[in-house]
């Protein structure tokens, strides 16, 4: 699967494309299939999100995954910081990154 | 330390306001990232994988408490309560909001810093001796040149788009405390014939082409060092590759003339930069140099030591260096705790910094190179209170240039330039050497890592240097023995195959093992490196 990501313009936070808007939340994160040139191009022009670009990923039991690790690392957050991470109550958050 | 006069206030303050509007406009949609980025990248306002980081420029790593409480401020309302110390004496905070820089600009202008020039490809934070104007070898205070360097590459019209980034270390004692020779240019101030001047290493850098800077100039006098430094820019200026960012650096550019080459345009240059007038007038150095006036310090103070605390006494003996003043000391404050992260501290501790310098090191802090931070004028009597209060807030690890006082950049847990993490295999490396008996048998041995080819975690110059590398999605770390940034500098040697993040842990291991079976009396390990080569250390690695 492909996935779009980028990061916030206000926020710079990691966000993914859900098929009709941004997240923070991988888990939202949509299948742009072929499209995504086209919906990358389109919400550049709405200058809501830096610098998108388009990802490869795999769908799992617990929603899609980016499938290189730098992604997976933007995805959840540091892992020499799992307070800080999007899910910092989950000690089990992480395992799926490295 | 130096004060802003008028015109540097009128500098930050203009550039604040041409920032915030740019932020404005960005914000509003009015100009896009690709015209925006340039623009932010020249206010130190990066965007990583998680948010947008903004480095502050530290000039040559010394700040007041004053400024260290601001650092702390930022941290606490602007990001998530904690700075990261950086390679080039700065500070950089990775969780910054696009619409926060404005305010932080603003608030740092308050205490007379900023972000300009600690990124793209300008001359950037003017780097020196963490110890200067304290340090008991030093020849003089290398920061007045450090501060007059600082002023004439601000906004320099000319140097503002080099073909790459470029980097200035200053110092004046003959032990190298600022890998004054791995820079673009290193300065060493020496003494000839009972007269200052200024030694011109030129053309040494890390990152995927390391080199040492070769000796250009041996004694410029140093009413021509803006000059001679300009001709050197210049030349570079002219014939950098601009056309390869793999090649843009000054080291290529001499490397491929040769020094000599690079020497006589540099002299022939010099001619011309000299008749145009650009060295200051004696006055307005000495202004500069006057706010550089060593604080009064007491010489009469107490010069012996209560070491009857035993955890105390350890902690003086590593992290405790011998200060220029009788009855004072340089205290080195590890940002290395075990298992912690290197160089990163939180605003609770960056105040109590803070407050330690103001009430006992005559206001003054350095950030080092190495990621820690100094107190550099603690009468010795003062020692164990400071201590205490250190140990309290957990940064008494007594660990200076120990196996655990680890250099790591910040890696592919936060840097989109990174191909590996970096911190968490200097927190498994300090973990494996945590106790602090085997950390001190193994002596000075400087370990770094850095998570991509672009080499911030210096790992050239490690005795022990590890590098990240990206193999078909995986994390891989290559190893390398026998590098070195200070006065006996060296670049280091890769080992072999890489290894997985234990796997490497391991390796080092049995190379600091192997180094206790062959070491002489009072080798360090870099030394018994030189005297028995790789061959043994590969062995013991790879068997």
């Amino acid at each position: 699967m492909k996935l779009l990501t980028g990061n916030d313009l206000k926020t710079g936070f990691v966000t993914w494309w859900t098929g009709s808007d941004w997240s923070l939340h991988i888990e939202d994160a949509a299948d742009v299939g072929e499209h995504g040139e086209a919906i990358l191009a389109a919400e550049e022009g709405a200058r809501r999100v830096n610098a998108p670009y388009i990802i490869n990923g795999e769908q799992t039991a617990d929603g899609p995954r980016p499938a290189h690790i730098k992604d997976r690392i933007r995805a959840l957050g540091p892992t020499v910081r799992p307070d800080l991470t999007l899910k910092p109550a989950d000690p089990a958050a992480g395992d799926w990154v490295i | 330390m130096y004060k802003y006069d008028e015109y540097d206030h009128a500098m930050v303050d203009a550039r604040v306001a041409e920032f915030s509007d740019q932020v404005r406009r960005r914000l509003a949609g009015e100009i896009t990232e690709d015209q925006f980025k340039p623009l932010r990248l020249m206010n130190g306002l990066y965007l990583q994988l998680h948010a947008y980081m903004l480095r502050v420029a530290v000039p040559y790593g010394t700040l007041d408490s004053r400024q260290m409480r601001m650092l702390a401020h930022i941290a606490r309302k602007y990001d998530r309560d904690y700075g990261h110390f950086t390679t080039r004496q700065n500070i950089q905070y990775n969780w910054i909001k696009l619409e926060d820089a404005p305010a932080i600009l603003e608030d740092l202008a308050s205490v007379e810093m900023h972000a300009i020039q600690t990124s793209g490809n300008c001359i950037r934070n003017i780097s020196s001796d963490q110890w200067a104007g304290a340090a008991a070898d030093e020849i003089t205070d290398p920061r007045p040149w450090a501060e007059l360097l600082r002023q004439w590459s601000s906004f320099h019209p000319e140097f503002s788009y080099l073909p790459r980034k470029f980097k200035i270390a200053v110092i004046a004692a003959n032990e190298d405390r600022a890998a004054m020779r791995l820079h673009d240019i290193g300065i060493q101030i020496v003494e000839k014939d009972g007269q200052h001047g200024a030694a011109f290493y030129v053309g040494g850098g890390m990152g995927r082409t390391p080199m040492i800077a070769p000796l250009i100039k041996d004694f410029v006098p140093l009413d021509d060092m803006l000059s001679y430094a300009e001709a050197c820019l210049r030349v570079y200026n002219r014939y950098g590759r601009r056309d390869n960012i793999y090649k843009a650096r000054i080291k290529i550019l001499i490397h491929e003339l040769g020094a000599d080459e690079y020497r006589r345009q540099v002299e022939e240059e010099f001619k011309h930069v000299k008749s145009l007038g650009i060295d200051p007038p004696k006055a307005e150095f000495d202004r500069i140099a006057a706010q550089f006036a060593p604080p009064p310090l007491d010489a009469s103070a107490p010069d012996e030591i209560d070491r009857s605390d035993p955890d105390f006494a350890v902690w003086v003996d590593q992290n405790v260096a011998k200060h220029k003043v009788s009855g004072h000391a340089i205290v080195n404050i590890s940002l290395k705790p075990v298992g912690g992260i290197p160089g990163d501290a939180s605003s609770a501790q960056i105040d109590l910094m803070a407050d330690l310098a103001e009430k006992y090191s005559h206001d003054e802090l350095r950030v080092t190179h190495a990621q820690n931070i100094v107190l550099p004028h603690v009468r010795k009597a003062d020692l164990y209170a400071v201590w205490q209060a250190l140990d309290a807030a957990g940064l008494a690890t007594p660990n200076l240039d120990l196996i655990s006082d680890i250099i790591a950049c910040p890696g592919l847990d936060y840097c989109s330039l990174a191909n590996a993490r970096s911190i968490p295999v200097a927190q498994k490396i300090a973990q494996r050497f945590a106790d602090p008996a085997r950390q001190r048998d193994l002596g000075e041995l400087k370990l770094k890592i850095s998570g991509c080819i672009n080499a911030c975690g210096h790992h050239h110059a490690g005795h022990i240097g590890i590098l990240g590398v990206d193999r078909k999605g995986t994390e891989n770390y290559q190893l390398s023995l026998g590098g070195s940034g200070a006065e006996d500098v060296s670049l280091g040697t890769i080992t072999g195959p890489g290894f997985d993040e234990d796997g490497v842990v391991d390796a080092i291991e049995r190379v600091t093992d192997k180094y206790l079976a062959e070491r002489n009396e009072g080798e360090r390990f870099v030394d018994t490196f030189r005297r028995v080569g790789m061959a043994p250390f590969k062995e013991a690695i790879y068997g």
